[in-house]
């Protein structure tokens, strides 16, 4: 069966097509699986090769990848409820009932972006708690933290412009309590807050720009962002490796061998 | 370690089968090496089936949290009718419970704006590569700033009935004058541990501390008026 299995892909690997669309080709080697990486747009952002360390579960707790799978997440179950969603006061609360009796599985969907986004949130800053508690903060590495404290804000409007969207109650008065936070900034804050919501109190002006937030502008800053965050994990060397861990566990290395 | 390495020299001038090398062994410096490289694996496959998986089990949890539980959706909008209380996103309620205590300017822009600040530098100002125990140099001066501050920072909170600030403050200071107590090295595991910790990591601590047990009153702790209730307690 499992023969059989690998005639088949194997013989699907040496199609035309299938050499036309993955460059590296295909191989039992070392240099066939970095090609697979290296020729990869998406996976090129990752090194061919990682240390073996760096992959334990107690080194990272993952939560940097669980912060990428949860955007991931909400831009897959955003888009779809953009479908069934209109920026418009009251129509924005009747999709919301839509969504809960007239779609299909429209609870489920509206359900799984509203908990993903807790969870993103939630995930970045332990993620933050992480990397600080690990010290991998540290030169060279101190930009890629700005960047990653400017993703944790960037995460934060994203769930708050969120949060106004469904028109009920709840959303009105938390973006209402926030906006007037905004308001007591020293000499401009009725101007930021006008500029935030379109007029002095959450309105549907203030409906439509948090729409446009959500939905366009906070979405590609936090894409960029996230780019230039993978890319200088990579320049920067990678995982941060702890010297003295490392320095401890060859020491104990050492003391079992020898 | 102590002994005197011995080297040999080899009379050879050629530079193809016997490469220079000249070691340099300065005084106090270790010839010993401390870190040697990890083991490598190929990111594909290694690497790319761990972040599958760890991005299919965060899928499911969620997805089970989805079924089990629904968003919560309230009446229509009506800005004439306001809710008591009236509270923000849960992760902005830490910042609510400030503004509790401290004038809008103070609790509402100030502060979240000194924190994000404080963030930002944390790699340039406080860099700390050695990352030493906060105990290890200059004790009695470093007590003595500790005092200060804690000092200056609970007489503040004290007189602004300030206790959620306060309390935790204090909690971590007590854990800090522990850990400097008594000879250096000595005392139970969880406080040797404790005492090679450096100071970002005492700062940073206090800090989530501080965040989570304002987030924690402003969404369980705060009733009509932004009174305080017990969560468990039927209204």
């Amino acid at each position: 069966m499992a023969a059989t299995k690998q005639d088949t892909l194997g013989r699907l690997r040496e199609t035309r097509v299938w050499q036309s669309v993955f460059r590296s080709g295909w191989g039992d080697s070392n240099l066939h699986r970095a090609l697979a990486v290296q020729q990869n747009l998406f996976l090129h952002l990752f090194p061919a090769k990682m240390r073996r360390r760096s992959l334990d579960i107690g080194v990272t707790w993952y939560l940097g990848t669980l912060t990428l799978v949860a955007f991931f997440i909400l831009v897959a179950t955003g888009i779809p409820l953009m479908l069934y969603y209109h920026p418009s006061v009251p129509q924005a609360y009747a999709d919301m009932k839509d969504l809960q009796f007239v779609v299909s599985a429209g609870v489920f969907l509206r359900n799984l972006h509203r908990w993903a986004a807790h969870a993103m949130v939630l995930l970045v800053f332990a993620h933050m708690a992480r990397v600080f508690y690990r010290g991998a903060y540290r030169p060279p590495r101190e930009f890629n933290w700005v960047v990653g404290v400017v993703l944790l804000l960037v995460t934060l409007f994203l769930s708050y412009t969120g949060y106004l969207l469904p028109w009920d109650q709840l959303a009105f008065w938390a973006i209402t309590v926030g906006s007037n936070i905004l308001s007591s900034v020293p000499v401009m804050g009725l101007k930021i807050r006008f500029l935030m919501l379109g007029g002095n109190t959450v309105n549907a002006n203030a409906l439509l720009r948090f729409y446009v937030l959500h939905c366009v502008i906070l979405p590609l800053a936090a894409v960029a962002f996230i780019g230039v965050h993978f890319w200088r994990i990579r320049k920067d060397g990678g995982l941060y490796r702890d010297g003295h861990a490392a320095a401890r566990a060859a020491e104990s290395g050492e003391q079992r061998h020898g | 370690m102590a002994e005197t390495p011995k080297f040999t020299t080899v009379a050879d001038s050629d530079s193809r089968r016997t490469p220079v090398r000249v070691a340099f062994v300065t005084r106090r410096k270790s010839p010993h090496v401390k870190a040697v490289d990890d083991p490598e694996v190929m990111t594909y496959p290694e690497t790319l089936l761990r972040v599958v998986v760890a991005g299919e089990l965060l899928t499911l949890a969620l997805v089970a949290i989805s079924l089990l539980w629904n968003a919560p959706l309230e009446g229509l909008a009506d800005p004439l009718l306001t809710p008591n209380p009236a509270k923000a996103p849960w992760y902005f309620l830490g910042l609510q419970e400030l503004l509790h205590y401290f004038p809008p300017v103070v609790g509402g822009v100030l502060i979240p704006t000194m924190v994000v600040m404080a963030l930002v530098v944390i790699p340039y100002f406080n860099v700390n590569v050695e990352a030493d125990g906060i105990w290890t140099r200059n004790k009695t001066r470093r007590l003595r700033t500790l005092t200060v501050a804690v000092a200056v920072l609970g007489l503040g909170m004290l007189l602004l009935d300030v206790w959620a600030i306060l309390a935790p403050t204090l909690g971590m200071a007590a854990l800090m004058y522990w850990t400097a107590a008594g000879r250096a090295g000595g005392g139970g595991r969880v406080k040797r541990w404790l005492a090679g910790k450096p100071l970002p990591f005492w700062i940073m601590t206090w800090f989530l501390i501080e965040a989570t047990v304002l987030t924690v009153i402003g969404t369980f702790f705060r009733g009509p008026g932004w009174s305080w209730v017990w969560p468990w307690r039927p209204q």
